[in-house]
């Protein structure tokens, strides 16, 4: 008896630990995620060479084959790029900038989608109808249809000489814009529920501040929906920024991006230079799966059907 | 019926304004179109001129009237960068991405539902070998994939043709690339290459839904009364599984012309998604709003496509809406 009353004293966050602990795929992918993220943070301290750096890459160098081939150099683990840059060095930057635009455009995207979708949810009446109607517009569209316009928009209204410093900012926003439906929709169909509840019109009847109501009060009750669109969105937010990268509206390309990569390993595919464009994809592919088996487990773990 | 059809028609048109807004504001406030249009010697007083002729003096909602009203006739402008009319542009490129579209939905589905089905009745290594590629076929970008099949069967096996489309055939103005061997062959690693994802996506609902009907009293009953299992499988679970399938191919459809910009990049392509893609790298505003334009009717005429089937597939939407 004792054990079964312990168990209900179980806050909601210990379940989340309890069942992650009880579950292996999803651990694996959290080491993966995990080790990336540390790859990607640090990776001025662990990468060989800094490939931004023009005067310590030599030209000579260029496309020399991974160091456990023939022709390989023990300077170059995997091999080198067509300018003479160490893959290694190449792709841990490269997954840094594409984890910084991910997480900075899944961060614009919840703000801006929890914001609208609080009020929408809270207060209804005609905000809440001009809202949806938006989102409803946009979700007819895909999220890289939408990125691309924004991004070719952008284009078109910065001058043409800021485009490499901006585009990082850019591509936020672009990403960010086209992924914020799936938060407001979330927030504020769970807002709906909240709202009506009883401690939310306890606090109304005290006289709370709306602002204070939804901040303090419902937001950390709808936590668990937000937090499994943030991690499947964020894998959707690399996969766009490596997309858009790939497709040469992305990261300007001396700041070399996961998809950046790809795009110039694509071009020595036929000659043979297989190295450039496996390694970053496959990086790429291990980072998103491991993104989206994380994902699957937040949304079972949240889901009360499921249990 | 006739106020469905009514509701459904009225959001269309919604739709349909809120993005002809969208692509006459990209026309009109990026960038200037009078300096585009006219070189760098034009006198200031030509180029007013020229601006009283294109009517940009005009109040924004005369402006925004005519824009619509020309888009309605098919006159869609003429492109910054390459200066001929962006109808021909997009009438040449149209085909290409049409036919694009259409032989990845055909592989996606003749794979996929059967694949769907196969792994919803039977268990054992084919079925989990099955499911297992799903998950990476998820996972995976397409143009990874697509990079993959040109590395497999294009470089080192040397099977099939890379870029491009091949001998194509022309019948009026449609160019085509089913009617020739080669056009087919070149056609066969991009619209995989686009069906891959759809294809995983229509054989994980088709699973899904096949099991939960399987679970059903009348396929109990149905299986109780010796109906051979063909009929029963086919007649009387897979039918059931139709409503939701159906809509999924439409929002399919979006996806494949969303995504035939990456697949026509990597294999070069010369279809609509390119078109669009050069557009936004040269800042080419007229084909890149027409363009939108054009996605925006698909969609639209998609979604209304999908719901009035609905109509003739499911009795129950019938009788919902007969009473509501």
């Amino acid at each position: 008896m004792s054990l079964l009353s312990t168990f209900r004293r179980v806050s909601r966050e210990n379940e989340l630990l309890y069942l992650f602990l009880h579950n292996p795929v999803a651990q694996v992918a959290a080491l993966i995620a995990l080790l990336c993220i540390c790859g990607a943070a640090f990776s001025p301290w662990l990468a060989p060479t800094n490939p931004y750096d023009i005067a310590s890459i030599d030209i000579m160098d260029s496309l020399v084959p991974p160091a456990w081939s023939d022709e390989g150099d023990s300077r170059f683990l995997i091999g080198t790029d067509d300018q003479g840059r160490d893959l290694l060095s190449a792709i841990l930057y490269g997954t840094r900038l594409s984890l910084l635009v991910g997480l900075l455009s899944v961060g614009f995207a919840c703000t801006l989608g929890v914001t609208v979708g609080l009020m929408a949810g809270y207060f209804g009446g005609r905000f809440d109808t001009i809202m949806m109607r938006i989102a409803d517009v946009q979700l007819s569209l895909p999220a890289i249809l939408v990125a691309l316009l924004i991004d070719g928009i952008a284009r078109g209204i910065l001058p043409r000489d800021q485009h490499d410093h901006l585009m990082i900012v850019v591509l936020t926003i672009a990403i960010g814009l086209s992924l914020w439906v799936n938060f407001a929709r979330t927030v504020r169909a769970s807002t709906m529920v909240e709202r009506n509840k009883e401690y939310v019109q306890a606090s109304e009847i005290m006289g709370m501040h709306p602002l204070r109501i939804m901040l303090v009060h419902i937001l950390p009750n709808i936590m668990g929906p937000i937090l499994v669109i943030l991690t499947v969105d964020l894998a959707v937010a690399i996969l766009l920024e490596a997309t858009l990268s790939f497709l040469g509206v992305g990261v300007p390309p001396n700041q070399p991006s996961l998809g950046t990569l790809i795009r110039i390993g694509t071009e020595y595919l036929f000659s043979g230079e297989w190295w450039i464009v496996i390694f970053p994809s496959a990086m790429l592919i291990i980072m998103i799966v491991s993104i989206n088996i994380l994902g699957d487990f937040l949304r079972d773990a949240f889901n009360p059907r499921l249990r | 019926m006739l106020s469905f059809i009514f509701q459904r028609l009225l959001q269309s048109v919604f739709v349909m304004l809120a993005v002809s807004l969208i692509a006459f504001s990209l026309f009109r406030f990026v960038g200037d179109p009078v300096a585009q249009m006219v070189g760098q010697e034009t006198s200031i007083e030509d180029q007013e001129n020229l601006r009283e002729r294109l009517g940009l003096n005009d109040s924004l909602v005369t402006q925004y009237a005519r824009f619509v009203g020309n888009l309605t006739r098919g006159e869609f402008g003429y492109s910054y960068r390459t200066r001929q009319p962006v109808s021909e542009m997009i009438i040449s490129r149209l085909p290409a991405t049409l036919e694009l579209g259409f032989v990845s939905l055909i592989i996606s589905l003749l794979v996929g539902i059967p694949a769907g089905i196969y792994t919803a009745l039977k268990t054992g290594f084919l079925s989990n070998a099955l499911l297992v590629a799903t998950l990476v076929g998820i996972s995976i970008p397409t143009f990874v994939i697509g990079i993959f099949l040109i590395y497999v069967f294009g470089v080192e096996l040397g099977w099939l043709p890379t870029f491009g489309r091949g001998d194509t055939v022309q019948i009026g103005w449609w160019q085509s690339s089913l009617l020739s061997w080669d056009g087919l062959k070149s056609m066969l690693l991009p619209a995989v290459t686009l069906g891959i994802y759809q294809l995983t996506l229509t054989m994980r609902l088709v699973r899904a839904e096949m099991q939960d009907v399987l679970k059903t009293d009348y396929i109990k009953f149905a299986t109780a009364r010796g109906i051979n299992y063909r009929s029963l499988y086919v007649n009387h679970a897979f039918r059931n599984t139709l409503v939701p399938v159906i809509t999924i191919v439409g929002l399919q459809l979006g996806g494949i012309i969303a995504f035939s910009i990456v697949t026509e990049s990597v294999f070069q392509w010369p279809g609509m998604g390119l078109l669009f893609l050069d557009s936004i790298r040269y800042v080419d505003i007229p084909v890149m709003s027409v363009y939108l334009v054009l996605i925006a009717v698909m969609f639209v005429s998609i979604n209304l496509l999908v719901d009035l089937l609905y109509f003739f597939i499911d009795p129950r939407v019938r009788l919902k809406s007969a009473k509501g």
